[in-house]
């Protein structure tokens, strides 16, 4: 069993002058879950990650790693391999060294470590590089050696601290898709730090939002992107960033009607029962679910036109001093820029958010 | 439902500290110090112990062949007052001795002259081998070897070149027609103190031009070409710009040649041995402890000396607020 | 205008270099003089005699001298760069409280004049019966080579990559394992810098050798020199006085072009980034 629990953790650092890094955050991360850790930088993720790992202190609260309480282990004590964002090789160990270090330090016998080690390396593809020193590798192949060298150990969970930040974009693709084939074949636990959503979106099977140090959102990939909790999780889940049209609530109720600055009354399929009218709203809509029509409900005039092949992105000015709308179009076509146009929005497709920024719960049937 | 943490406003959750670091950083300190035991014990052997033992040996009477028998006197080794009677007596002791204070002019005299001196050769030949050049590696090695040879082989050296009978430096000087007449560079009070000058500056100024050139390969390289974009005048760009830049590293090596100076002993001892116008407060206690038969007198001048040393440190990290500690 | 400035250079640039290292050409040059041909004075090579060279091998202790300096220089280079490495390792990559202070501390343990606590160790040295032995040079000396080892070894291990230590931890390594596997194969050039700095300060010691050996066949090179006196009490011997300079200078001096960088790096990583 390798579930990872995490009741109340804080971290502070410092003494003269603390700073609160990680406010009061509870997880329950299950065994055989690919969970990743994604936020802003400086929200704390690589913190939290390194306090699972046991190289930062805990302040304050408890952390149990397959049932056990972990907070005075030692990093190698608590079952976890980790894989560094800068390989962390050690520069004079050749590849097989690299690989067996861990194990010898535990004292198995020479036969079964050679036997982990080789059978590792040949599952990574690593079998000719044995003899190798780091500096001889090319930087997939490091990676590679690093995931190795945390593999060997047969660690209970995996904790992954943004390894493929320094991997060019198409070996980052190719990685990508190796560590995936990996959870696959090993099932363990693994923790992933990230600061891209789109790895987040294509890795986890739950994804941890944090912000400032707190959890924002935990839960499925498609839960944050369908029912996004806060405006803080609607804005980072999904590229380009989901539109906020800000407005006046005119009608609550299981489907409620917004009345956005510009005067326009727009529907959304959300449910405002607890919320008065008069309250301030954001209605968020996504690009994707935008569209150009000739007859829309908000008008505007296109600001630019960026256009990348498969998809174009329209920029629309819908109302001075507002932040510009994004429509996003599918296919080639062109659009003439400059000039009115009309957008169509959906109410089955709006969010709200009160003036705190939570969201509202959405009535719509989502697929 | 997803699992979600409203957002709460900002401070609502109070800060915790805790009161004791945890289980892991209490043993990560414990090992700390652990690795540091035998060098601090060693050090505190080699150095604490024997220091506090020489300043006690100062308030001593302590003598050579009678070292665990000293008996405490108090001030007597520093200063005391001696009564001859009928309202008349003398002052005795390190403060009233006149070849003390003698001794510590020469120290003073000598570490100015010969700090000031070295910085300024150093400083140009560091400037000199930070220019590229046909041939700088040759020179940078040249001017290694005068520090890579031991203080007393370079006095030795010296000493012969300013023998008074065969001296090649008289030769030269009766040569070019600078001298009339040989000079006795080591043994003439006159110039004495020239001579041990001499041998220090080149001696040492290799190391200052070291820490210098150092100093000036962390300005960056941009900063000369904007000035020469701008024609700026190579002197002034030396005063104006290199020079703020290179304070830091000009600070330490002269603290560190300074201290250096005020401790000399090997140089004098070899090269104008018994020469009242050389003789530095290290010559000094040295004498008094094993030649003259008085440890504790000696003992007492050592503690001051050492005083001294280390007022001079305190005032000038103070004065120039050096940062030591160089991050974490 | 240029070749003005250009010639005026390279003036300067000849200058250094003559001054710099006439003296030392003088002192080979005399100790190839022996006799009567020492009283004349040479700018360059007149004669070559190995007379000096034989005399100061073969008699008096001066070989004896040699051996007495390499061995006390090397025992304490290893004591230093043993106590050193454990030293920089906690300064370097631990925090706790009090670690400024003790930085601070030993910094100025080097700053100690020797006099200082020359009459505190001579005591100590004679109470460990250790007067007249290359022993007392072996202690005495680590009041300077180990402040500027540590400090020096410090500034270097502050440098290694601290996710490289972090994999080790996670691996299950102890401060120790850290240290002797992972660390010091990285420090190799610092630690031969360090070495070399403190054999040739060890080596050239003159106040503690001076003071606590009194026979000829166990005292140091620097002491040896100085002390090297002719058949008469008025004589003194240049010409074997050069000749035992020059032998204990050349290895020094190779030493110290080869490798000149790391020293220059090991001086400033100590002074100037300190």
């Amino acid at each position: 069993m390798a579930e990872v629990e995490l009741k109340n953790i804080h971290k502070v650092f410092g003494r003269i002058k603390p700073v609160h890094v990680i406010r009061d955050v509870s997880l329950l991360i299950q065994d055989g879950d690919f969970v990743v850790f994604v936020g802003p930088s400086g929200c704390g993720k690589s913190t939290l990650l390194r306090m699972i790992a046991g190289l930062e202190d805990i302040t304050q609260g408890d952390l149990f790693i397959g049932g056990q309480h972990v907070n005075d282990q030692t990093p190698s004590k608590r079952g976890i391999g980790m894989v560094f964002q800068s390989y962390a090789l050690y520069p004079h160990m050749s590849v097989y060294e690299n690989m067996a270090f861990g194990l010898k330090l535990a004292k198995g016998s020479k036969e079964t470590i050679d036997q982990k080690v080789r059978q590792t390396a040949s599952t990574l593809q690593l079998d000719g590089l044995m003899e190798r020193k780091p500096k001889e590798l090319s930087g997939g192949q490091r990676q590679r050696v690093a995931i190795g060298r945390a593999i060997t150990r047969e660690p209970k969970v995996f904790l992954f601290d943004e390894p493929l930040s320094n991997l060019d974009a198409a070996l980052r693709v190719q990685m990508r898709m190796e560590i995936a084939k990996l959870h696959q074949r090993l099932g363990s636990t693994m923790i992933y730090v990230t600061h891209d959503q789109v790895e987040a979106m294509t890795l986890a099977d739950k994804i941890v939002v944090l912000q400032a140090g707190k959890v924002e959102q935990f839960g499925a990939p498609l839960e944050l992107y369908q029912q996004p909790s806060n405006q803080f999780v609607a804005g980072f889940i999904g590229s380009p960033k989901m539109n906020f049209l800000r407005g006046i609530l005119e009608q609550t109720g299981p489907n409620s009607k917004v009345r956005l600055v510009n005067g326009i009354v727009l529907e959304a399929a959300v449910d405002t029962s607890k919320a008065s009218t008069g309250d301030s709203i954001t209605l968020g809509v996504r690009p994707e679910h935008l569209s150009l029509q000739a007859a829309g409900n908000l008008s505007g005039e296109i600001l630019l036109s960026e256009h990348l092949g498969n998809e174009a992105l329209v920029h629309i000015d819908w109302y001075s001093g507002e932040e510009s709308l994004i429509v996003r179009i599918e296919g080639a076509g062109k659009v003439q820029g400059r000039g009115n146009c009309q957008v169509d929005i959906p109410a089955d497709q709006c969010h709200l958010f009160d003036a705190q920024g939570n969201a509202f719960p959405r009535t719509a049937t989502l697929d | 439902m997803p699992q979600t943490t409203p957002n709460s406003s900002e401070n609502s959750v109070p800060i915790p500290l805790p009161s004791q670091d945890s289980m892991l950083q209490r043993e990560r300190v414990r090992s700390a110090w652990l690795f540091l035991l035998p060098m601090l014990i060693v050090l505190a052997g080699v150095a604490g112990w024997p220091l506090l033992k020489t300043i006690w040996f100062g308030f001593t009477d302590a003598r050579l062949d009678n070292l665990s028998g000293a008996n405490f006197i108090g001030f007597q080794n520093y200063l005391e007052w001696v009564d001859y009677g009928e309202g008349d007596g003398e002052y005795f002791g390190l403060l009233a001795d006149s070849e003390w204070w003698y001794a510590f002019r020469n120290t003073i005299y000598f570490s100015v002259v010969s700090v000031t001196m070295e910085t300024i050769l150093g400083t140009i030949v560091a400037l000199v081998l930070n220019s590229s050049f046909k041939g700088r590696g040759f020179i940078r090695a040249a001017v290694l070897v005068p520090w890579a040879i031991p203080t007393i082989v370079s006095a030795k050296m010296w000493a012969w070149m300013m023998n008074d009978q065969f001296g090649i430096l008289n030769d030269i000087g009766m040569t070019i027609g600078l001298l009339s007449e040989p000079i006795a560079w080591t043994a003439s009070p006159d110039t004495a103190m020239l001579a041990v000058l001499i041998v220090d500056v080149w001696k040492t100024t290799p190391f200052m031009a070291l820490l210098i050139l150092a100093g000036l390969q962390m300005v960056p390289a941009d900063i000369y070409e904007v000035a020469k974009l701008d024609g700026v005048n190579p002197i002034k760009v030396f005063f104006r710009v290199t020079l703020p830049l290179i304070k830091q590293a000009l600070a330490v090596a002269v603290i560190f040649r300074a201290l250096d100076a005020l401790r000399v002993f090997d140089l004098i001892y070899v090269l104008t041995p018994g020469n009242s116008q050389t003789r530095t407060m290290s010559v000094i206690a040295q004498e008094n402890l094993f030649q003259f038969d008085k440890f504790a007198y000696g003992s007492a001048a050592s503690t001051l000396l050492f005083l001294v040393i280390a007022g001079i440190t305190i005032l000038y990290i103070k004065l120039a607020k050096l940062d030591f500690e160089g991050g974490k | 205008m240029n070749l003005l400035k250009q010639t005026a250079f390279y003036a300067l640039v000849l200058v250094i270099a003559v001054f710099a290292l006439f003296p030392f050409y003088y002192a080979i040059l005399t100790s190839f003089k022996s006799g009567t041909d020492i009283f004349i004075v040479d700018y360059l090579p007149r004669v070559f005699s190995l007379a000096n060279y034989t005399q100061v091998l073969t008699t008096g202790t001066f070989l004896q001298n040699l051996l007495n300096s390499v061995f006390t220089s090397t025992i304490v280079v290893v004591i230093s760069l043993f106590l050193g490495v454990t030293a920089a390792y906690s300064l370097a990559r631990i925090q706790f409280r009090g670690r400024r202070l003790l930085l601070l501390t030993i910094l100025s343990v080097s700053m100690f004049p020797q006099i200082a606590v020359l009459a505190g160790l001579f005591e100590m040295v004679r109470w460990f019966g250790l007067y007249n032995s290359l022993w007392s040079l072996v202690l005495a000396y680590m009041i300077f080579t180990l402040p500027f080892t540590v400090w020096v070894l410090t500034a270097f291990m502050r440098d290694l990559p601290i996710e490289v230590e972090e994999a080790a931890i996670v691996d299950g390594a102890s401060s120790w394992v850290i240290i002797s596997k992972v660390f010091l194969p990285l420090m190799w050039p610092a630690l031969v810098t360090t070495g070399l700095l403190a054999f040739i300060a060890a080596w050239n010691e003159f106040l503690f050798a001076l003071t606590f050996i009194s026979s000829n066949n166990v005292r140091t090179v620097p002491v040896a020199i100085a002390l090297l006196s002719g058949a008469t009490e008025h004589e003194i011997p240049w010409g074997s006085i050069m000749a035992a300079s020059v032998i204990v200078t050349i290895p020094l001096v190779v030493l110290v072009l080869i490798f000149q960088r790391k020293i220059v790096s090991g001086l400033t990583a100590g002074a100037v980034k300190g």
